[in-house]
């Protein structure tokens, strides 16, 4: 039924479908690893599609916007960073506090924009590689957020666990006490992740309103940071099956629209969730099978050193 | 006659300061509207045009109104909050404008008996709470047309929300349209599971076009399938407000709401004090459907457009006249007839010709 012809344009779909959830998850992997549970995801990541698109539209430049909806998404995730880290606050209330502020600063500076459109970012295209069937489009003609968030996972696969750096941020996330006797800064370390995930999340915000479907409308994120906040626990914090899972549920959800064109006469309702439903299958299975690791000891835990 | 003339004097300044103090309470006596909103007027689509409308009383009555409006409003308990936060703050004239804040609305109604209500697309009424809709299916007959002449492949991508009837009656309609000109006319249908999502309808989009589909037709909210549209070189058609800006070669025509003049034809009944309870179902004869400017279409389909249109909005043409087949072959309309409101309101079945299933049945 898929035939050979259009399998190369799905694939190329499913790859930039997950872009956007794989660049938002990362970095709030990152600061999971630290130790902070940030759920003010879906408000950096909105607030950089609003910050970006308002940016690349008034100035032309579409890098200009993307660096402008990374500092936008860094700057929101101080304010969970201020409460939750350093007067010591709920995680999960402060997280839903930025979500939602994030949410309603994203409208009012959007709100000009509402009804003006940008050209898409420009896509890839190298001369022989491009037109290969099948997988040319899909690994040689997608757009520079989809490259970036590849090169963004190998930093941060790479980063935890074969850097000092990260050795120290696990160390963090795992227990907050032994590092802090050790004399690590451990508020500054979880700032600096929230920072990462601050930067990830307003650029994963940049890639939807930039690239993917290159315009402004209020909630266009549609509930996409709360799904990357799933991933990263289905993921067991775990970059590379961060991947699989991202990738997995971009591909589920493209190919059950692509059935319910078939006609097939399955419940839309069954296949709207069946992204969820794999994804979570998926890891579950991988996750007893291999053993893996659980949350951070230290996750959702605030930090005050003892005076 | 000092007495005389001076009595007169008091006479005077009395009925002066009287009329003076009867207009001033007049001219300070607004009346305040409230208008509640399910999604963002940022949408660019169905809230958008609610608020355009509520835009338009405001320039037409100036300072005789008050608006003040709630978005985002979820249709839940919330909704009920809301609505009576509302009639609280003084409002009189409360326009809740979606299906789901059907229940909200008669229980704050029948609270608040001196408040009136207007629901959109909904079916109860109090004495307090009108309805009102709009025949959206009217315009999806006219791109059904066009829809057949203009496509090479003979297939049209449709991008649904949910299976209410509103829904599938514009499928239904939109088909119908279709199969006057080209009987063997197909349809592909996604049902994106929400009324706003535009990376889902991008997805939608571009997962029709590669299954072949050059015509993309959609029944959700913002312009991202029209946008994708564009960037694959396809025609498609517009939903609730004028998408030209990001369909330049793709879009043939919108089917836009435009509720300000039933808004104002109300709230003139409200500051009149004429204001009753009714069930308002209008479609192009009234103004509450317009179509956008046909373009990007050789001359004699818009010739056709524009000719179906007239018919519509004339009477002579109703989409949903007979005869009318069910995919099991059923006559449901004879030949002479037309379907009945109250079966296009509550539809949850396709015409013969689509070959899918309604999600559900």
């Amino acid at each position: 039924m898929l035939d050979v012809a259009i399998l190369g344009a799905v694939l190329a779909s499913v790859v930039a479908a997950a872009t956007t959830l794989l660049l938002a998850s990362l970095g709030e992997l990152v600061a999971e690893r630290a130790g902070t549970l940030n759920l003010g995801v879906e408000g950096m990541m909105i607030i950089g599609a609003a910050v970006g698109y308002a940016t690349a539209y008034s100035s032309g430049s579409l890098l200009l916007g993307t660096l402008a909806a990374i500092l936008a998404g860094t700057l929101l995730s101080l304010v969970f960073a201020g409460l939750a880290i350093w007067l010591a606050a709920n995680q999960v209330a402060s997280g839903l506090a930025t979500t939602i502020l994030g949410l309603g600063l994203a409208g009012l500076i959007g709100a000009p924009f509402v009804g003006t459109r940008l050209d898409a970012a420009p896509t890839l295209h190298l001369p022989v590689l491009s037109d290969l069937p099948v997988i040319g489009r899909m690994m040689f003609g997608q757009d520079a957020f989809v490259y970036a968030s590849l090169v963004l996972l190998a930093v941060v696969a790479y980063g935890l666990v074969r850097t000092r750096t990260g050795l120290v941020l696990r160390a963090v996330g795992e227990s907050h006490v032994a590092a802090h006797a050790l004399g690590h800064p451990v508020r500054k370390i979880r700032t600096l992740a929230v920072m990462f995930g601050g930067a990830c999340a307003g650029l994963a915000g940049a890639h939807l309103s930039l690239a993917y479907t290159p315009f402004w409308a209020s909630d266009m994120t549609a509930g996409r940071g709360w799904i990357a906040l799933a991933l990263v626990v289905f993921s067991a914090w775990k970059p590379m099956w961060l991947l699989a899972g991202a990738y997995l549920f971009g591909a589920v959800s493209i190919l059950q629209l692509h059935v319910q064109g078939f006609g097939l006469g399955i419940p839309s309702q069954l296949l709207s969730a069946l992204p969820y439903l794999a994804t979570i299958v998926a890891l579950v299975a991988i996750s007893a099978l291999k053993r893996g690791q659980g949350a951070p000891a230290s996750l959702g835990l605030p930090f005050v050193p003892d005076r | 006659m000092r007495k005389i003339l001076s009595m007169a004097v008091v006479l005077a300044a009395g009925l002066a300061l009287t009329g003076a103090g009867q207009g001033g309470a007049q001219a300070a006596e607004k009346l305040k509207i409230g208008f509640v909103y399910v999604g963002p007027i940022g949408d660019f689509g169905w809230s958008y045009q609610h608020d355009q409308g509520r835009k338009a009383v405001e320039k037409e009555f100036g300072d005789k109104v008050e608006t003040t409006y709630v978005e985002n409003v979820p249709e839940g308990p919330d909704a009920e909050r809301v609505i009576e936060q509302l009639a609280r703050a003084g409002n009189k004239l409360i326009f809740t404008t979606s299906f789901g804040f059907m229940e909200p609305t008669l229980k704050v109604a029948k609270r608040n008996p001196k408040v009136n209500f207007e629901h959109a697309t909904g079916f109860k009424r109090e004495k307090n709470v009108a309805t009102y809709n709009a025949k959206f299916h009217e315009g999806r007959y006219i791109i059904g047309q066009i829809a057949a002449k203009t496509s090479k492949t003979g297939t049209i991508g449709y991008i649904a929300s949910f299976p209410i009837p509103e829904v599938i009656s514009g499928i239904n309609s939109m088909m119908l349209g279709a199969q006057s000109i080209r009987p063997d006319m197909k349809i592909k249908i996604v049902w994106v599971n929400s009324w706003f999502d535009p990376a889902k309808e991008a997805d939608a989009a571009k997962a029709l076009i590669d299954q072949g589909a050059d015509i993309i037709a959609q029944h959700t909210d913002s312009p991202a399938a029209m946008q994708a549209a564009e960037s694959r070189g396809v025609k498609a058609f517009g939903q609730s407000s004028d998408m030209k800006a990001f369909g330049p070669n793709a879009q043939l025509t919108s089917i836009v709401d435009d509720w300000a003049p039933y808004y104002i034809e109300r709230v003139q009944l409200a500051l009149d004090g004429k204001w009753e309870t009714s069930n308002s179902w209008h479609g192009l004869d009234h103004g509450e459907v317009v179509m956008a400017p046909y373009t990007n279409m050789p001359d004699d389909v818009k010739a056709l457009a524009q000719a179906t249109e007239a018919s519509i909005k004339s009477g002579a043409l109703n989409p949903f006249k007979g005869p009318i087949y069910k995919q099991d072959g059923t006559l449901v309309v004879k030949e002479g007839e037309a379907l009945p409101d109250g079966q296009i309101l509550s539809m949850n079945w396709y015409i013969k010709g689509i070959d899918d299933k309604v999600p559900g049945q």
